[in-house]
């Protein structure tokens, strides 16, 4: 399941990537940045992408997670950071919402 | 391919006029109220929702977008009022009317601009109220939730506006349907005479704004309030 999630964060990653042309970006693997780095998307960019993912992944697993939930907001390490923690947390948030 | 336009608080008053109104029109039109609707309509969608309830706004989103592949247009009609001196208002009758009037626009609004987000298309209209405009006494809670929403539609219009989504408000006088027929003529007398067009509203006058908000040429109108009656 998290090999699907990341697949599913790196090529929402990549769409948004066309417009904004960022090297960065390009070949988006588990390891790549998004927010709050040097490399990251720019706020705006990051509600898309948020958004994108959580339709994605509802569709994919039936489920109605929320990506951009109070504890999201809360954690002290952000979920937003890389494609690696933003799949754990979406993990976490399919885990406890099945 | 027809656009695709939900409505909230379909079952009765303005919202099942707008269903009539807009299937005739040729829209795709999916609905929501608490209840089933009295009879079947040819060519309607309906989804017995909550709209306070977020899991089934979510669900009903996400199904109404799994089926379309689109969501072109939100009109956020489900509303709920009580007429009330504030010293006789119980704190539950607030948080009916502000989970109905506020939180159901909020969830709707958020969860449909999501979809609306990655089509970089869609037209929200909100419902707002006369009541808000004119400090109506013995409507503090509703006038206040309206307020309320015309603030969220502002700020909304902005945030989405990048993704060409325009987010409007309609505000409705009295029209005649369940929501105002606990007033008493005497009162809806008084609110008809402050209006500068001194009538009720009718269903048509509000479909005549939600044509204009809805309509691909108006897509530089957003964060607006437009109230009816000549109230400002």
């Amino acid at each position: 399941m998290r090999e699907e999630i990341v697949q599913i964060i790196c090529e929402s990653l990549t769409d948004i990537n066309e417009e904004l042309d960022y090297d960065s970006l390009k070949n988006a693997t588990e390891s790549t940045e998004i927010y709050g780095g040097d490399d990251g998307i720019d706020s705006l960019s990051l509600v898309r992408l948020v958004t994108d993912v959580e339709m994605k992944i509802n569709e994919k697993f039936d489920s109605n997670v929320l990506l951009a939930s109070e504890k999201a907001m809360s954690m002290r390490n952000s979920p937003y950071r890389s494609v690696s923690n933003l799949a754990d947390f979406a993990m976490g948030e399919l885990e406890g919402n099945s | 391919m027809s656009e695709v336009m939900i409505i909230t608080g379909t079952r009765k008053g303005i919202g099942r006029y707008l269903v009539d109104y807009y299937l005739e029109k040729g829209f795709t039109v999916v609905g929501c109220s608490r209840s089933p609707m009295d009879k079947e309509i040819s060519g309607y969608e309906h989804h017995c929702v909550d709209v306070a309830d977020e899991k089934a706004v979510q669900n009903m989103v996400r199904e109404v977008n799994k089926k379309h592949g689109k969501i072109d247009i939100l009109i956020n009609n489900a509303g709920i009022a009580s007429m009330n001196h504030v010293l006789l208002t119980p704190l539950s009758t607030v948080n009916n009317i502000f989970s109905t009037n506020v939180f159901g626009t909020f969830l709707f609004c958020r969860e449909v601009a999501k979809v609306m987000c990655s089509k970089k298309y869609g037209r929200i209209i909100n419902f707002a109220t006369v009541a808000t405009a004119l400090d109506l006494e013995g409507e503090a809670a509703y006038a206040a939730s309206k307020a309320a929403v015309e603030s969220f539609t502002r700020v909304m219009s902005r945030e989405v506006a990048d993704y060409n989504i325009t987010v409007n408000a309609v505000g409705p006088t009295p029209v005649m349907t369940d929501l105002i027929k606990g007033v008493s003529d005497n009162k809806m007398d008084g609110l008809i005479a402050t209006q500068a067009i001194k009538r009720m509203g009718e269903y048509e006058d509000i479909s005549n704004v939600t044509d204009f908000y809805i309509q691909k040429k108006s897509e530089f109108i957003t964060g607006q309030v437009m109230y009816l009656g000549g109230i400002t």
